[in-house]
């Protein structure tokens, strides 16, 4: 067994970022275990640009922003072990791991979870009918288009407006595909904004709202895929059904944050993000133990990734220097219109202001946030709009904070 | 020419193979399909059943009372995983239900079945917490197991072509010639084989094969029956395989672990037109939550990773068929091979074998036949300290492919070469489990599809998920 004062287990973007901060603390053993063959993780294959606007003011492309951080961790003379997969995180911190070296374990002094999410498959959406080649999550259809250089299919039917989806809408008809439609189960599209314009306005590719993809067809290779309009519980209309002749289905229709190492070490997770349940910190319930990313909850932006992750790096930075934090934690909930907050439990009397992150439950238009605990009013927050697809940020002030003694509800009213 | 011809690599072709290996004959499989185990093989339920339902007095009754042990035997050498979880029939309270588990109990010693036991609801629930309060009365059957079929295939077929015997797939049987030393087998692609004795084990179309040498005297009726399979996760909720007793509502809705440790549901039974109807439908999944929800009412199916449908091949008659074809001589059909068929397995092949030697064919032990097959889960069955000797040896196994079941690279490789090799995606993933996990191959099918592009040196866009016409790539950009 080794030992190293920080171990983070994922070399995507949050993985990254949160070794840079944890180092800029102070704390400079700190080692990435990454399973791909090298950092950046999903990034490595999303060439399309859009991505850094918030957090580094110029726009660039997935690589390039992966890029911009292998750069500081290299600089900085972080350990990077690639095509090394954690195969065990143990809640006194012993991670597990392997490669083609060999199993090894690892004592870590604080541990960052940010293995990332996977994208829900034609099965867990429980699509019937026939289970042929040609029906690909968009995330794979993307690593093989835009990594291996191969094309997927011709005429292509995409359920799901998340962003990935609209993305590969595009893409697709970047190489020559024809996108013929793309099918939101939900009333309005979980994607941004400035993705349906571009990438589906853009190019005439229809967004059907409030229909699904209620079968598969075709032997060996899909032949069609039957569409069909769904109501208010999202049970298909048998009237609606129409017949779309493809050869692929791509699928994107949600995230999945890749929790099974977290779940193993019986860390607890929240049923509503599917991440760990953490503090400010991001410091999960098992001390020492940080997350953050994609796996902690699935961001929008990539930008806001590398944000959350500096404050687990600089957060497991702290616990190797100064040990676990004490002090009393106040939960916060989700009140009228919001879905989930993030993190769920704030230490009130440290003195630092602390951010919230939310989503709201459905699309609404001008609404006013309010952050209450108790009768106490700790922030507002006034949007133009608000969408589900969108995840909104509240700062609460440090003095604020400290006269939260109930636990901290975000809602919203509708102006 | 041949000794034996099979036509058919599903679990009963690949089982009479396996079991016909040991003698000093030349054997030869034909498989319609890129890959074995491609029929009802491969999706259905993966029990061993106790042997308390088949009525007294039919094949089915002899050959699943003597085809548990053997199967557990049989999978024993060739390293087929399999679990004796044992298995309850559920009443739920009403006088017509119980009664029919005591019929069942009274059948199953009739039919020679030992561990039978009738539990009241307390005692089984005892056993199985997750178990409805509405069940009153059960059957436990304690020799019922697990099985993964398709496995048990691969580990059979693997071991006989070990062992000598030959396996040609994409031969789909077109016409049979009876020529005076026996049989020309001839295939849809032109490619045309011999042999002295032909044995039938084409399941759903084993009457259409039947009816290539005149033989008209059975039907199959095929049966589709979907299943959903749900995560890990779910695959603790109850220990044993949870069955009802036949109702009006329904046959069967079972919830069970598999041998890897998901959780079965399923399956229903609705006739189809054709073996190749294994399309799944909304009712029917839906009627496997519903139903399956009533013996174990805290199954999650948020946790559904997949959902499939399997056609079994029933028969007017209702047992099996096995017996010289009528019109051809050395000849016999293996046919009608529905529950519990996989069960009793070993026991048909037996039974075919003796009907082979009635015939006249010779059976000489082959003085170097070997029962065993290596173990191809030995890598994930090590310790931490032993995979870490073992990947300082030989590298591929330290990188993992599929993080969803942990499936290194050397296990697919290992799978692409042994017997009977994979060729395709869907033959990696039964072999190896990668992409049997909870992401379904979203991360792991591009790597793999390099591995086999790697392995048969052929180009990625021809690298298929279950043989031609299935492609995964349209072209290079």
């Amino acid at each position: 067994m080794t030992a190293h004062d920080i171990v983070i287990v994922g070399g995507g973007p949050a993985g990254m970022a949160a070794a840079v901060a944890a180092y800029d603390s102070g704390v400079t053993d700190v080692v990435i275990l990454d399973r791909e063959d090298s950092v950046g993780g999903i990034l490595r294959q999303c060439i399309h640009n859009g991505f850094g606007l918030h957090k580094l003011g110029r726009e660039l492309t997935g690589p390039e922003y992966a890029d911009v951080y292998r750069k500081e961790v290299e600089k900085r003379g972080i350990k990077i072990y690639c095509e090394t997969m954690v195969t065990a995180v143990s809640t006194d911190r012993v991670v597990t791991a392997r490669n083609r070296q060999g199993i090894m374990k690892i004592q870590a002094g604080a541990v960052v979870l940010a293995m990332g999410c996977r994208e829900r498959s034609r099965g867990a959406l429980n699509i019937s009918g026939t289970r042929p080649a040609g029906v690909y999550s968009a995330g794979t259809a993307q690593k093989l288009i835009n990594c291996e250089g191969y094309m997927v299919g011709k005429k292509v039917v995409i359920l799901g407006s998340g962003d990935i989806g609209l993305i590969m809408a595009r893409r697709m008809s970047f190489e020559g595909a024809k996108v013929e439609a793309v099918c939101e189960i939900m009333p309005y599209s979980g994607g941004l904004t400035r993705n349906i314009v571009q990438c589906l306005e853009d190019y005439g590719i229809p967004l059907y709202l409030s229909t699904t993809v209620a079968e598969i067809h075709g032997q060996k290779r899909v032949e069609g895929v039957t569409i069909a309009e769904v109501d208010e519980n999202r049970r298909v209309k048998e009237e609606t059904k129409r017949y779309i002749p493809c050869d692929t289905l791509l699928l994107s229709c949600g995230l999945i944050p890749e929790n099974e190492l977290t779940r193993s070490a019986g860390i607890p997770i929240d049923p509503i993000t599917s991440g760990a349940l953490v503090d400010e910190n991001r410091e999960t319930a098992t001390p020492g133990i940080f997350a953050c990313g994609n796996v902690l909850q699935v961001h929008d932006l990539v930008d806001y990734v590398s944000d959350e992750a500096e404050i687990a790096g600089i957060g497991a930075a702290n616990f190797v220097k100064n040990g676990a934090v004490t002090g009393e934690t106040v939960a916060t909930k989700p009140g009228n219109g919001v879905r989930y907050v993030l993190p769920q439990r704030v230490h009130t009397d440290k003195g630092n202001d602390v951010a919230l992150f939310m989503r709201v439950t459905q699309p609404f238009g001008k609404v006013r946030f309010t952050v209450k605990s108790g009768d106490e009013v700790l922030a507002t927050a006034v949007r133009l709009k608000a969408a589900p697809g969108e995840m909104e940020k509240i700062v609460v002030k440090s003095e604020k904070l400290a006269l939260a003694s109930e636990p901290i509800t975000v809602s919203l009213e509708v102006l | 020419m041949y000794d034996v011809l099979i036509v058919g690599a599903g679990v009963i072709g690949g089982m009479l193979a396996r079991q016909l290996s040991r003698y000093d004959l030349k054997i030869c499989m034909l498989e319609k399909e890129n890959d074995v185990a491609m029929g009802a093989t491969k999706a259905n339920s993966g029990i061993v059943h106790g042997g308390y339902d088949p009525e007294p007095g039919t094949l089915k009754a002899k050959l699943n009372a003597e085809g548990v042990q053997k199967l557990y035997d049989v999978a024993d050498e060739i390293h087929a995983p399999y679990r004796k979880n044992g298995s309850f029939v559920c009443a739920f309270g009403t006088p017509e239900e119980e009664a029919t588990v005591r019929e069942l109990y009274e059948r199953g010693l009739e039919n020679g079945i030992k561990g039978l036991e009738i539990l009241t609801g307390d005692e089984a629930r005892a056993l199985e917490p997750a178990l409805s309060d509405k069940v009153s009365l059960v059957l436990n059957v304690t020799n019922a197991g697990i099985v993964c079929p398709y496995e048990l295939t691969v580990a059979a077929i693997g071991n006989a072509m070990d062992n000598g015997a030959e396996l040609k797939v994409n031969f789909a049987v077109d016409q049979i010639e009876k020529t005076a030393e026996g049989f020309k087998v001839t295939a849809k692609s032109g490619e045309v084989v011999s042999g002295k004795y032909l044995v039938n084990c084409a399941g759903a179309y084993s009457d259409r094969v039947a009816q290539m040498v005149g033989d008209n005297f059975f039907t199959i009726i095929p049966r589709a029956g979907e299943y959903m399979l749900l995560d890990k996760n779910e695959g603790s909720r109850v220990s044993h395989t949870i069955f009802q007793v036949p109702s009006v509502e329904g046959k069967g809705i079972l919830v069970s672990p598999t041998v890897d440790g998901n959780l079965l549901t399923g399956p229903t039974a609705a006739k189809v037109e054709s073996p190749s109807c294994t399309e799944t439908t909304p009712e029917g999944l839906e009627i496997v939550a519903r139903l399956a929800a009533k013996s174990v009412p805290s199954v999650n199916f948020r946790q559904v990773i997949t959902s499939f449908s399997g056609v079994r091949s029933s028969e007017k008659g209702g047992d099996f068929i096995i017996c010289p074809a009528k019109s051809v001589e050395n000849m016999v059909h293996v046919a009608a091979i529905d529950s519990p068929g996989l069960t009793s397995c070993v026991a048909i092949a037996d039974y075919a074998i003796e009907q082979l030697q009635a015939m006249g064919l010779a059976l000489v032990q082959k003085a170097n036949w070997c029962p065993t097959r290596e173990n191809p889960h030995a890598f994930r069955e090590m310790s931490d300290e032993e995979k870490d000797a073992y990947i300082k040896e030989h590298p591929a196994y330290g990188k993992i492919v599929c993080r969803c079941e942990t499936v290194s690279e050397g296990e697919i490789r290992d799978a692409i070469r042994r017997n009977p090799p994979a060729h395709d995606i869907d033959g990696v993933k039964r072999r190896t489990r990668s992409g049997m996990g909870r992401c379904q191959g979203g991360f792991c099918m591009p790597y793999v599809m390099k591995l086999l592009s790697e392995e048969n040196g052929q180009p990625m866009e021809t690298i298929t998920k279950n043989g031609e016409g299935s492609a995964q790539l349209t072209g290079k950009l």
